[in-house]
């Protein structure tokens, strides 16, 4: 019984397994390098990220507030404001889905798999693609990026609230059946205060990814202030690319700042 | 103390509700400060909805042939991913050993690699790759470029949260014998850290497949450079066999994807 000696053999079947794995990834590998054209870089390449760089370094200051309107400000606040929408029409739209979704409220398990099945579909389609259907509908603007963001956060929304109801207490719920509550007096008085801090905390989560969402949103035409980015990129005015970068690194950051003190207190 | 009338009993105060009403009242304004911003109108809603269910009738039934024509800028769009991800999770790890607070413990280091991390993940992808296409061109190279800097930062954010939350046994019994850094990394560090790396490395190659799909159009190669070919010719059914093929190959990505991080953990 000397304990000492007693060393754990390493299972054959780890040993193949891990050549198998090596070798898949290898052909992988091969496949996508042999896939890939050899792009020559322009010229001007090193040209133009000096000039962004310097753009970024040396920013057109004008531009952040111009009293005629069109400028940084106003797009950051646009941006915001796509963001904010569209994650209040998402936050509202998808607690009945997440009922749906959440396999201790749903009877059946067909009713669950249908709606995780309707959040994961609506989470694989970009919301890029869903502004530009949006557009055709109510035309270019803020509203089109409003519209596809609530759509599209829904997917994402709807899971994260679904699993947060699924990990309740049954507890207070089963208290309530036995004193005879109906239903909607069972989801109000014990299941939404338990699931409150959750909803909220992931719905500021969103909002944060909302916000970067909205930021791209101007290249397609649905507002915000990737509009004036494209242009400045496209008319090569590397200044104001600079200051636009610059804008939305600020303001991510400080609504990510925000929301995650926010997130902090509630949770 | 029973037989008190009910009026007299001790009730706890009941908390305040002014915190509350307080934050119904905050959201309600930028809820309608935000609709007032984008002109947000039901009526439009309502009287371009026609327009908008006319065109998902053009986009039925999708053109099937056209599978076969959006094959290679398919298979080109998973090169790009798997590219980006790749040298993403490689430049990662030096920035996530740097970034996480038991590696490197003096606050001079990882407060600043953290920062870069930080600046990274704020700049959306899309607005990469099209910086990307102005300096490089069009093609896919600035598609690469601009999904490998997006991974390191998600990557590398994930990852050194990871290296911060193991177990410090094995790092103490390491330094006891009197390891160095390099293996105190390689013996104490990795083993514990790799399982979750991988699990990352996976998640955000999911991500980036469902980028790589929308990159080509800022015309960084791709899958999305056909978005704009086709509704520009107003080929709708083309659209929507462009929105079908993706959506099948980013649910096969993740399917095979979430079952091999489950057996990773």
């Amino acid at each position: 019984m000397n304990k000492a000696v007693i060393t754990p053999f390493k299972p054959r079947k780890n040993r193949i397994q891990r050549f198998i794995i090596v070798i898949a990834l290898l052909l992988l590998y091969i496949w996508t390098f042999s896939g890939m054209p050899i792009a020559g870089v322009k010229e001007t390449a090193g040209q133009i990220s000096k000039a962004i760089f310097a753009g970024i370094f040396n920013p057109d200051w004008d531009y952040v507030y111009l009293p005629d309107g069109e400028d940084l400000l106003r797009g950051l606040l646009d941006t915001l404001a796509i963001a904010i929408l569209g994650t209040f029409i998402s936050a509202f739209l998808c607690i009945p889905f997440a009922f749906w979704a959440a396999a201790n409220m749903s009877s059946g398990k067909a009713a669950t798999n249908t709606g995780k099945f309707m959040l994961s579909f609506v989470r694989t389609f970009p919301e890029i693609v869903m502004a530009i259907l949006f557009i055709k509908a109510v035309g270019p603007g803020s509203f089109a990026g409003v519209l596809a963001l609530g759509l599209h956060s829904i997917g994402m929304l709807g899971k994260l609230f679904a699993e947060e109801i699924e990990s309740i207490d049954p507890g207070p719920a089963e208290a309530l059946t036995a004193t005879g509550a109906t239903r909607l007096q069972i989801i109000w008085f014990a299941i939404l205060p338990q699931v409150m801090p959750g909803f909220l905390s992931y719905t500021l989560y969103r909002f944060e990814i909302n916000v970067r969402s909205a930021a791209i949103l101007g290249i397609i035409g649905a507002g915000g202030i990737g509009t004036p980015l494209i242009f400045a990129l496209s008319s090569r005015d590397w200044d104001r690319v600079g200051i636009i970068l610059l804008g939305i690194i600020v303001m991510v950051t400080l609504i990510d700042l925000l929301s995650g003190y926010i997130r902090k207190r509630i949770v | 103390m029973m037989n008190l009338p009910l009026e007299k009993r001790n009730y706890p105060e009941p908390p305040s509700k002014l915190k509350t009403y307080l934050t119904v009242f905050i959201l309600l304004l930028l809820f309608f400060a935000s609709a007032m911003k984008t002109n947000a109108s039901i009526s439009d809603l309502v009287v371009g909805f026609p327009n908008m269910l006319e065109l998902l009738k053009q986009m039925i039934p999708p053109n099937w042939l056209y599978f076969e024509k959006i094959l290679p800028a398919m298979l080109e769009t998973i090169r790009m991913a798997l590219l980006g991800t790749t040298f993403g999770a490689i430049i990662a790890i030096p920035i996530a050993l740097f970034s996480a607070n038991n590696i490197v413990k003096n606050y001079f280091f990882y407060y600043p690699a953290r920062f870069i991390l930080n600046i990274i993940r704020t700049v959306p992808d899309l607005l990469l790759a099209a910086i990307f296409v102005s300096i490089f061109g069009l093609g896919t190279l600035p598609g690469i470029l601009a999904l490998t800097i997006f991974s390191i930062g998600l990557v590398a954010k994930l990852t050194y949260e990871a290296i911060e939350s193991i177990d410090t046994g094995p790092l103490e019994a390491m330094t006891a014998v009197g390891a160095n850094k390099i293996q105190w990394i390689f013996y104490g560090v990795i083993p514990q850290v790799l399982p979750h790396y991988i699990s990352y490395v996976l998640y955000t190659f999911e991500v980036n497949i469902r980028a790589a799909a929308v990159l080509g159009l800022v015309g960084a190669g791709g899958i999305g450079l056909y978005y704009d070919r086709t509704l520009g010719f107003f080929e709708y059914d083309k659209t929507s066999s462009i929105i079908l093929f993706t959506l099948v190959v980013v649910l096969l990505i993740d399917y095979i994807s979430t079952k091999l991080r489950e057996k990773l953990l």
